[in-house]
């Protein structure tokens, strides 16, 4: 990375490169212990398993590294991806009869898919720019309110795909190109383009000037509000996206979709080295977080090592740990 | 089952219906309150969906009947929606599926303190006593039928997993009993996880028991939502044939595959949302019928099979 690049007396480099690979070192850590559990843990299975369901989190918590980098804060997002999935479902369904139950019903669906994800994220940044409200009380609404519509929408139950539809749909989730399944290349894909638009792009950076400094931003002639709209925006798109690769998975939505992903990407973000009051953003840190993430329970469930009623207790202990390991120097 | 209750139910209608106008404006005239927990999975969904027509018909019959029906989050949330029924809408009678046990149980004793007609439904108070009529379902049948069908079904035994739904006496009641009834079988539970009652997490604790275990005979899924995500694990590691599953509650989807004797889904054991429904109609009888409505009605578990999966069929429900 841009670290090794730089000139600087050893010393300081050694800290510097401690602190960068405190995620890599607990991820490390994790798959050393899962090798050491269970022989099945490494098999080309469960390795898929494992990163196929982190990537309905993970392209969310991509989007999720740039509004915390602006230093704001995104918590419709798990809300928003069921209120996506359950609308999608609806207009799939609806579409049958006109355009038939093949691949350009689904691309609709997908595009439909999309520009919903684009217009809640423009409700959020809307409300949060022009509204002048905070970004956690505006976010913390529409959670409510993406959350009951999809429930009003499926009259308490689930909304179901249709059958056959869901047969054409399926190689989204389950299938693949050379062995790796869609939602791994998905995944990828954004986390790359991510860490570029992060890294390289203006845009970027004026992420990361608003979120140290939004005065110091706006005197340097970066159109705040415009730059704030997009990245709320960016991260309704990116819900879309995961909406797009979770529908042919279970073919449902119902009120428990997507329940508390908004607080498992802010911790997946935060274990990646993002710092949660804004200025600074590491995607690839994102990418490992949510990794780190799953893994936890994918080894709690292949183990007996302690009772089930503990595992969130265990996911608390390793989020704080992997914190912890890269702040402890910093902060002293 | 229902269809049952539903003739019971018409019955007491006709009988009341039967009797002199007078009578029947004078006794009629009650508020009846309804506190559930909102839909937060399939099976409040149905709970739901039943009350809410349970309380249109009886609308359209009695126009003297008048509901008040809440949905709460929490069980904070439903001890405040029933102190606004007394203290706003002035009911008669509350029926109530209390969210958790022992938070409900001063609330709704202060109800009938004040000398409500009080039903409860599905989960008991933790003090007897309290309630004029408790409309339960049987978790422990509910463990039993499931357990059983597995000793019939596995006469030589064999390797299962079980998933557990969200950490409650619920659950607890239903798995012991599912261990007690197959005790003394050769089957033998190779893994125990919670699922939550929930689909996604049931597919990716599903997808690390087949990781874990080569060799898994049948699942109990122990909730039809859960045994939705159970197949499609089973069906990505391309397992289908090894194994079969076995969900509860009366989801349509599952009690459909049933009828149409899908190999994966032989039979299914009931724990009926319209449980609900039972209970409103017979405290609204206590208001428009001479009928004693008092006691325990308790609805019992049964298991679904090819032949008669009909009865269990409601297409229209949203479960």
């Amino acid at each position: 990375m841009a670290v090794e690049a730089r000139e600087q007396p050893a010393r300081r480099r050694l800290r510097v490169d401690f602190h960068v690979l405190g995620p890599l070192v607990a991820l490390v850590a994790l798959v050393i212990l899962g090798m050491s559990l269970n022989d099945q843990f490494l098999s080309a299975g469960n390795v898929t398993n494992v990163l196929a369901r982190s990537a309905f989190i993970g392209i969310i918590a991509v989007g999720a590294t740039f509004v915390i980098t602006i230093g704001g804060l995104d918590l419709s997002v798990g809300s928003m991806s069921a209120f996506l999935a359950g609308v999608t479902i609806i207009i799939l369904n609806a579409l049958i009869p006109q355009l038939g139950g093949g691949w350009a019903t689904i691309l609709v669906g997908m595009l439909a898919c999309l520009a919903m994800g684009l217009g809640a994220g423009f409700l959020n940044g809307i409300l949060i720019t022009k509204g002048r409200i905070e970004a956690f009380i505006v976010t913390l609404g529409t959670l409510g309110i993406f959350r009951s519509l999809v429930v009003w929408l499926a009259n308490g139950g689930t909304l179901s795909l249709d059958f056959n539809l869901r047969e054409v749909y399926r190689p989204v989730y389950y299938g693949g190109v050379a062995g790796i399944a869609w939602p791994i290349v998905v995944f990828a894909l954004v986390a790359v383009a991510g860490e570029i638009v992060m890294r390289k792009t203006a845009y970027g950076r004026h992420c990361a000037a608003i979120g140290s400094n939004e005065q110091v931003a706006r005197y340097s002639a970066i159109h705040v509000d415009r730059v704030r709209l997009a990245t709320y925006m960016l991260q309704g798109m990116l819900v879309g996206v995961a909406t797009i690769m979770y529908v042919p998975r279970l073919g449902s939505a119902s009120s428990t979709t997507g329940l508390l992903w908004e607080l498992e990407a802010i911790a997946a973000v935060i274990i990646g080295g993002t710092v949660l009051k804004g200025g600074f953003g590491r995607v690839w840190g994102t990418v490992v977080g949510v990794v780190i993430l799953s893994l936890i329970d994918n080894i709690l469930n292949l183990t007996d090592l302690v009772s089930p009623y503990l595992n969130g207790a265990i996911q608390g202990v390793i989020i704080i740990l992997a914190v912890v390991l890269q702040r402890g120097r910093k902060g002293a | 089952m229902k269809r049952l209750m539903n003739i019971a139910a018409g019955a007491l209608f006709a009988a009341a219906l039967a009797l002199p106008g007078g009578a029947l404006a004078q006794e009629g005239k009650a508020t009846i309150g309804v506190s559930i927990p909102s839909a937060t999975h399939g099976w409040t969904g149905g709970v739901n969906f039943h009350a809410q027509q349970a309380i249109d018909e009886l609308k359209a019959a009695y126009p003297d009947l008048t509901f008040v029906l809440a949905t709460a989050g929490d069980p904070g949330k439903q001890v405040s929606d029933i102190e606004d029924m007394m203290a706003t809408r002035n009911i008669d009678a509350l029926v109530v599926l209390p969210f958790e046990s022992d938070p409900l149980t001063g609330p709704v004793k202060r109800v009938a303190d004040a000398g409500k007609f009080v039903t409860v439904v599905d989960r008991g108070l933790s003090q007897p006593g309290i309630q004029d009529l408790y409309v339960a379902g049987d978790n422990t049948a509910f463990g039993r039928v499931a357990g059983d069908y597995f000793k019939e079904k596995m006469p030589d035994g064999g390797k299962i997993v079980v998933l557990r739904g969200i950490p409650t006496t619920i659950d607890n009641e239903r798995v012991e009993a599912f261990q007690k009834a197959i005790e003394g079988s050769n089957i033998e539970i190779e893994g125990m996880e919670h699922g939550d009652w929930n689909r996604d997490k049931a597919f990716e604790v599903m997808q690390d028991f087949l990781s874990k275990y080569a060799e898994i005979d049948a699942v109990w899924a122990s909730d039809d939502d859960m045994a939705l995500g159970v197949i499609e694990a089973i069906k990505q590691a391309g397992r289908e044939g090894d194994m079969w599953v076995l969900g509860g509650a009366g989801m349509k989807q599952m009690i459909e595959k049933v009828q149409a004797g899908d190999k994966m889904v032989p039979a299914d054991v009931t724990y009926p949302p319209s449980m609900i429904a039972t209970a409103i109609r017979l405290t609204a009888d206590r208001f428009v019928s001479k009928a004693p409505m008092a006691g325990r009605f308790v609805i019992d578990s049964v298991l679904v099979t090819p032949e008669n999966a009909k009865e269990h069929y409601f297409p229209d429900s949203p479960f």
